[in-house]
């Protein structure tokens, strides 16, 4: 699916890239014979990388999706902060402090002005602008290691049981099965109960290694066809190590793939670590996340609906600029699946 | 250029499909793509006008335009008529209605051209429903009246199965009962026989010849193959680079020849019967020396099984034994499904055999251990068919060659850099390409790439499956030619693969040739090709068409005869007696 090297079957209605508009008119019959035949190789064109980066970066809703993550990246981890380093943000997010304005909002529009707590503050006068960038520090730690984690579990599966079959294939498939088959809110809130909850690298690795599933089959079924292409059997014909065949020639064609899932588990990641937050399972106070937040103050909705509203437009903005870029992607890497009319 | 005129142009409602200054465009992402440039050419009935050319010459192009068929992202200009219609001045209701009752196409591949989860019997009604001709109960009686017209026995069961059921040939017979099925005026048959065997292409060449005769119909022949164009054109057009730069009748055009393009395209055919030394190459005969060359590869009593779930195991190949000895080419031919293929990559160790033995040069792949097999296959290289799919699309050219390098452990960087130098300057590629992808590439390119990946290790045996049958004629006169040229020179052992007689004919020193996965015939390529003792054999070479159509006729009648002294028929359209005169059934067309 993600290979735009497919056999031209018939006339290439649409040709390559690279292909010559060619002049009308001025025909040397000869000297074009030759040329034409021998290809074109003095052509402009792209490598297959700069295809999609191409692609990628004509993609408007991704593009301004991925400005979208970067700022808020930027935005969270600058502001309050990581660690011991301190940010430019005057309060953080532990100590109350005097409220003012009622705990509203100071932010206005118009005239502009950010005021002492732009997003207010909660019922004991902590600063909710600084509560909300460690809500999303910690979110967006958790669906990027839960990403990373179960791209690289699910490949590796995927794999091992396309490549080999038979019963390296039984195990590891039925393995993904038994997991699948348990829901999975179920599941991530009991192991992150079990894993102490302090620690949220522990609890993204532990959410990691339960979303894998989807990836492992995707990237399996890719290999199964892979495996029987003759690029494959000319490498193993050569005696290349099956390591070496999995890692360079099989895993950079199923790229594609690999990337889009990766980019929709991370959107998925923030959904489930909100949910579990929601749910109690999750992030534990002191510390905090925006799903925390959400469920902390689910009370307070009427009364001081900004408590409500920060935290959730964040995670409608992360999780929506995820998918956004993870579309983007795939139009990329495989335009004839989402074609839009010519 | 040359354009002549066609002898005699005659008046306008003589023509059942006309293309007048018929003009092309593509926008597409990369720019404007100007695929058929101004091309003027008429059908008339009960004649082939055949539209010659290679791959992205355009006429693919040029034939959809009388279906209305282009992408939505095409510019048409100029004027295409069928029957008298303008296509351009149809809306789409119109246009369904041109196609089928007025035009209709036949494909190139039989398989994907016909629904796979649809009977052969509600596909032939639908067509027939769908233009208001026959319904139900008679629609069906109908299309086995048709499939009997084409050939097919036992058309009542035959309506009942499904595409998978029936083989190449049939598929094909088929979609031609489908073309007919409406009475078209005129029929496109864009490579009709390219995805067959040539036993069933000459077959279905008969077919559409017979079809012309009797109903009348012209037909608009879309192919590469001089062999067919010779076969059954009337007359000629070539189409190069979205321009028809030669036409005129087969005779003129494939005998006296004036654009240089026709000529080097007609050069570039490889003829069956010549031997070795066409394309100026200058191999002499191998069986001086060689015959008693140590063996490079020995397959005894060889047995391949594929195994089925759930049904006994399918016995591809069947006691095989051959011997490709050092420095010498074998031919291993056949038609599709005759094990070939299997036998070829058996003999690089990638399948098992069930029974008997592969020895390389007196070693064995069974049981060996991961080293010395490693060892072995330094010995051995491989060209597969299809040089898109046998070249990673994700590696550059320098790192496709010199990877056996890697794998191997030969070298450091530099000095494989110069070996990969040198295989690029071996093969005819500049060495520009080395930072290239394969998709950068055409077709002729990247098989010369393969060539080269072969190469690398400079292998004592080389296993070429079917190296050429992707390729384009000119492009693959040039692959054999520097193929011969390194043969020359490197003196390697080749187990080639091929169905293509003319190919073999000009590569090898012996011939196998296979047949459901047993060999028929085995021995010297000038016995086998020249003077072959077994009848299959005799039926291949004589469906091997030949791009001259005075020998052409010759030899088609031969087969025929041929055919009659074996106790076959020869395939033609089985008219009702009822109907033997004129048009199908004019009275049901209204």
């Amino acid at each position: 699916m993600t290979d735009p090297n497919q056999h031209e079957a018939h006339e290439a209605i649409v040709p390559m890239p690279g292909g010559q508009g060619a002049d009308p008119g001025s025909l040397q019959p000869v000297t074009r014979v030759e040329d034409d035949l021998e290809g074109a190789t003095t052509d402009k064109s792209y490598s297959q990388g700069q295809l999609v980066l191409r692609r990628f970066l004509r993609h408007r809703a991704a593009m301004i999706s991925l400005a979208v993550l970067v700022f808020v990246t930027v935005l969270a981890f600058t502001s309050i902060g990581v660690g011991p380093i301190p940010g430019w943000w005057t309060y953080n997010y532990l100590q109350p402090v005097e409220v003012v304005n009622g705990g509203r909002p100071t932010l206005s529009l118009w005239p502009f002005s950010i005021g002492e707590h732009p997003f207010g503050q909660d019922t004991i006068g902590r600063d909710w602008f600084a509560m909300v960038m460690r809500g999303t520090q910690r979110s967006l730690i958790i669906a990027f290691v839960v990403g990373i984690v179960s791209t690289l579990v699910g490949t590796a599966v995927g794999a091992l049981a396309g490549y080999y079959r038979g019963w390296v294939e039984a195990l590891l498939m039925r393995m993904t099965d038994l997991l699948i088959v348990i829901p999975l809110l179920a599941l991530a809130a009991a192991l992150g109960q079990i894993s102490g909850g302090r620690n949220i690298f522990v609890l993204a690795l532990v959410l990691g290694l339960v979303t894998w599933t989807g990836l492992a089959r995707l990237v399996r079924g890719e290999i199964l066809s892979l495996r029987e292409r003759e690029f494959v059997s000319a490498a193993r014909a050569v005696g290349t190590s099956p390591a070496r065949i999995i890692v360079k020639h099989i895993l950079p064609n199923t790229l594609g793939t690999i990337i889009v899932a990766a980019t929709l588990s991370i959107a998925s990641a923030i959904l489930l670590e909100t949910s579990l937050s929601y749910l109690g399972f999750g992030v534990k106070p002191p510390d905090t996340s925006l799903g925390l937040l959400i469920s902390d103050y689910q009370n307070a909705f009427t009364s001081r609906p900004w408590l409500f509203w920060w935290p959730g437009i964040f995670i409608l903005g992360i999780a929506l600029a995820v998918n956004f870029i993870g579309d983007g992607l795939r139009d990329a890497f495989d335009p004839r699946q989402n074609r839009k009319k010519d | 250029m040359t354009v002549t005129t066609d002898a005699g142009t005659t008046p306008s409602d003589d023509r059942v499909l006309s293309f007048d200054g018929l003009d092309v465009r593509f926008t597409t992402e990369f720019g404007s793509v100007h695929a058929v440039k101004g091309i003027s050419l008429d059908v008339r009935p009960g004649e082939v006008v055949a539209l010659v050319g290679e791959s992205g010459s355009g006429k693919s192009v040029t034939s959809m335009t009388a279906l209305g068929l282009l992408p939505k992202n095409a510019r048409v200009g100029g004027n295409v008529e069928v029957a008298g219609k303008s296509v351009g001045s149809l809306d789409s209701r119109g246009l369904r209605r041109l196609r089928g009752n007025d035009v209709a196409m036949v494909f190139q591949e039989p398989m994907t051209a016909l629904n796979p989860v649809l009977t052969i019997g509600l596909q032939m009604s639908e067509a027939l429903e769908l233009h208001g001709i026959a319904y139900g109960r008679a629609a069906l009686d109908r299309a086995v009246e048709l499939l009997r017209m084409v050939g097919i026995p036992e058309p009542e069961r035959r309506i009942k199965q499904y595409p998978h059921e029936l083989s190449g040939g049939q598929r094909q017979r088929v979609v031609i009962a489908l073309a007919i099925s409406c009475n078209p005026r005129v029929i496109i048959a864009d490579e009709p026989t390219t995805a067959l065997d040539v036993t069933v292409q000459a077959d279905i060449l008969d077919l559409l010849r017979s079809l012309k005769d009797q109903l009348d119909t012209g037909i608009l022949l879309i192919t590469h193959n001089m062999g067919v164009v010779a076969d059954m054109a009337d007359r000629v057009a070539v189409m190069f680079k979205g321009e028809i730069v030669e036409r005129g009748t087969v005779d003129e055009v494939l005998n006296r020849p004036q654009h240089p393009y026709t000529r080097r395209l007609l050069e570039a055919v490889p003829h069956l019967g010549r031997g070795p030394g066409q394309f100026g190459t200058s191999r002499h005969a191998a069986n001086s020396v060689d015959m008693v060359g140590a063996p490079a590869l020995e397959v005894k009593n060889v047995a391949i099984d594929y195994h089925r779930t759930g049904k006994p195991p399918f016995r591809a190949v069947d006691d095989v034994s051959f011997v490709v000895r050092q420095g010498e080419v074998v031919g291993l031919v056949g038609e599709s499904g005759s094990g070939k293929s299997t036998l070829g990559r058996a003999a690089l160790g990638l399948i098992e055999p069930a029974a008997g033995e592969i020895s390389l040069f007196g070693e064995r792949f069974t049981g060996m251990n991961a080293k010395a097999s490693k060892r072995l296959r330094r010995r051995i290289g491989v060209i597969f068919q299809d040089p898109a799919a046998s070249l990673n699309p994700r590696l550059p050219i320098g790192d496709v060659i010199s990877e056996p390098m890697i794998v191997h452990g030969v070298g450091d960087r530099r000095s494989r850099q110069k070996t990969v130098y040198e295989l690029l300057d071996a093969v005819h590629l500049p060495r520009s390409v080395f930072n290239r992808y394969p998709h950068e590439l055409s077709g002729g390119q990247r098989q010369r790439v393969s060539v080269a990946r072969a190469l690398t290790l400079e292998p004592e045996l080389l296993v070429a499956d079917e190296p050429t049958s992707a390729l384009d004629v000119s492009v693959q006169a040039s692959v054999l030619a520097m193929f011969t040229e390194l043969q020359e020179r490197y003196r390697f052992a080749c187990l080639f693969v091929s169905h293509d007689l003319a190919v073999v004919d000009l590569l090898a020193d012996r011939v196998v040739v296979l047949r459901d996965g047993k060999i028929v015939e085995h021995g010297d390529r000038e016995q086998v090709l020249h003077h072959p003792r077994e009848e299959y054999t005799q039926r291949l070479l004589a469906a091997a068409p030949v791009p001259e159509p005075g020998e052409q006729r010759r030899r088609r009648e031969e087969r025929h005869r041929l055919l009659e002294s074996l106790g076959d028929e020869v395939t033609t359209l089985q008219l009702d007696p009822q109907r033997q005169h004129g048009r199908l059934d004019d009275s049901t067309r209204e």
